[in-house]
């Protein structure tokens, strides 16, 4: 009885040691993540002025801006949407709506998509190097990384639209048959406002998650010291990249303006998130 | 034959067949749009292997994989790739050691203790940290992790491959955590129940019964962080330096193979030369590793979604 009783303490004991130790897990995760935005709004928020938004980079860092840089990431979120989204949705439709699932060229299929997703972003960087700027002779410009970026996030968006047209039930699907509907008729009418919700949420997710991607358009030759505006031929180097100079040069004012730059990608990430997180809440239907 | 068949009257239904031929070309661009991923990555495939064997003509296969002097832009040239992937491994390594047992526990925390409120909070707020640009994190181990070790008496170097790995695990333990998490929600309760039924307490149901039924997921999930920190580029080309040494010293400056490759894509090498063909070299390198392990994990997975779903 002693020996029950003794060992059930022992029990509760290390229950609660383990409870602590998962705790201890997750605080590791929410202190660096804190800690990661004190450092950087402490050393960087005083230098988000005006400057940084309208002039460009310089090598004195009291008079240096990210303008062209800002710019050329806009252009980047544009042609990646442009690109990306309607090219994911349709592999997604051609996977979850017509697609044969016991054809080897789908199963084949299926698989590259997922281990394209785990495919370091260097490798892509790689690609680009290799076949948009040398091969296809492109150059060093925008719109090749825009392309890039595009293939890097192609499978994140196509397993987001995947997972949206398939929490469309099926009955939606055989009452538009039912009806005489074509198999083009049931997706494009039915199936497809029904996910929009889903799609838009999980196309924002890909979209932030390419323009914070550095590596590939350091390959792509986005490192360079740029004055004017990025246009869609042109040389760039987008707001990453500036970070990323910024961060290697040893003065410590370059390092704050580092700080000011981060700052300004976290906010058009946090504003990016937001909106697909309202999105989800608001649109997204229940069966 | 074929004539009388052509010029046959076709039932009337058949008119369908008119639409049928826009339905087809939808399919077909459909398939196209799929066609695309196939084709990126024939292209990866196509476009490291053509410089990468046109490198090994001149530097045997041998020398490049058990040659432990990495200098390609030096007179004379090495080209040991050794160093490089210990710096990978070294790397790996802390960033394993941190986000293994830290991403394990999160996940644990979240499938078998958080109630549903505090996981719908908790959840999101862990995956903000993959939401972090790697960039940022580089800054984070130059500016402050890496002073942070100074501070507690580590005798560090300003580059290091300690504190680039410690904030790539940090950095990895969403991605451990939320496959972990899906492989433990995905055992059924029966399981959960009847080792109750027999006694068991919220520990041993956890570590006895739901980790050993998910620990194809699980094991999945340190692949997939395992492949995700040797493919990670911008914090170790910004805090582990570029210094290709053959050491296990983490607080040393080293280079790894993503970092070569995007110091070496940086600067405008000319196409031909022996120091672009590096680039793929290592390219080729770096992409079989991580193909090998996406692969594996991607199969455990596969089993655990087999079990139980």
């Amino acid at each position: 009885m002693s020996r029950l009783e003794g060992s059930r303490r022992t029990g509760r004991g290390r229950g609660l040691a383990f409870q602590l130790a998962l705790w201890l897990s997750l605080a590791v995760g929410f202190l660096t993540l804190g800690a990661l935005l004190v450092q950087v709004f402490t050393k960087g928020f005083a230098r988000v002025d005006g400057k940084l938004f309208t002039d460009p980079p310089s090598f004195d860092p009291l008079i240096a801006g990210a303008r062209p840089a800002i710019f050329a990431t806009l252009w980047l979120m544009g042609l990646v949407f442009l690109f990306a989204v309607p090219v994911g949705i349709g592999t997604a439709i051609y996977l979850e709506e017509y697609a044969r699932k016991d054809r080897w060229y789908n199963r084949l299929l299926e698989v590259n998509i997922q281990n394209l997703a785990a495919v370091p972003s260097i490798v892509y960087g790689i690609l680009g190097l290799a076949f948009l700027v040398r091969g296809l002779g492109l150059g060093r410009v925008v719109l090749a990384g825009g392309m890039i970026l595009t293939l890097l996030v192609l499978p994140t968006v196509i397993i987001a639209a995947r997972e949206a047209l398939r929490a469309v039930p099926g009955s939606i699907r055989e009452g538009a048959v039912a009806l005489g509907a074509t198999q083009w008729q049931v997706v494009w009418r039915q199936v497809l406002p029904a996910a929009v919700p889903g799609i838009a949420t999980g196309s924002i997710l890909a979209l932030s998650r390419a323009i914070g991607e550095t590596a590939p358009l350091i390959m792509v030759g986005a490192v360079t010291y740029i004055s004017f505006n990025p246009s869609l031929l042109g040389p760039f180097t987008a707001l990453p990249i500036q970070i990323y100079t910024w961060t290697n040069q040893p003065q410590e004012e370059f390092r704050v303006l580092a700080a000011a730059a981060i700052i300004v990608l976290l906010v058009i990430l946090l504003v990016m998130n937001s909106f697909a997180i309202v999105i989800r809440n608001r649109y997204q239907k229940r069966w | 034959m074929a004539t009388r068949e052509a010029t046959a009257p076709r039932a009337p239904t058949l008119r369908a067949s008119r639409r049928y031929v826009g339905e087809t070309l939808i399919k077909a661009a459909l398939g196209l749009c799929a066609l695309v991923s196939i084709l990126t990555t024939v292209g990866i495939v196509v476009a490291l292997l053509e410089p990468a064997l046109e490198f090994f003509k001149e530097i045997s296969i041998l020398d490049f994989l058990t040659g432990t002097n990495w200098a390609p832009l030096f007179e004379p040239a090495h080209f040991g790739v050794v160093p490089l992937l210990v710096g990978t491994l070294l790397v790996t390594v802390w960033a394993c050691i941190v986000c293994i047992p830290f991403g394990l526990g999160s996940a644990i925390y979240l499938s078998e203790y958080a109630r549903p409120g505090t996981r719908k909070v908790l959840k999101p707020a862990l995956e903000l940290l993959a939401g972090i640009p790697t960039v940022v994190f580089g800054y984070f181990a130059l500016t402050f992790v890496t002073p942070l070790l100074r501070d507690i008496g580590l005798n560090v170097e300003i580059f290091n491959a300690l504190s680039a790995g410690l904030v790539m695990g940090v950095m990895l333990i969403p991605t451990v955590a939320s496959l972990s998490e899906d492989a433990m929600t995905a055992v059924p309760q029966n399981l959960r129940d009847g080792a109750y039924a027999l006694g068991a307490t919220r520990l041993q149901v956890a570590t006895r019964t739901v980790v050993p039924a998910a620990v194809s997921g699980i094991v999945a999930s340190f692949v997939l962080g395992i492949s995700r920190a040797v493919g990670e580029t911008m914090i170790v080309l910004i805090a582990a330096g570029q210094q290709p040494q053959l050491t296990f010293d983490p607080r040393v400056g080293i280079e790894t193979m993503t970092a070569f490759i995007a110091a070496t894509g940086a600067g405008d090498v000319p196409r031909g030369t022996i120091e672009y063909k590096t680039i793929f070299a290592v390219g080729i390198t770096l992409f079989a590793i991580t193909l090998v392990l996406n692969m594996f994990s991607i199969r455990l997975v596969r089993r655990f979604r087999e079990v139980y779903e």
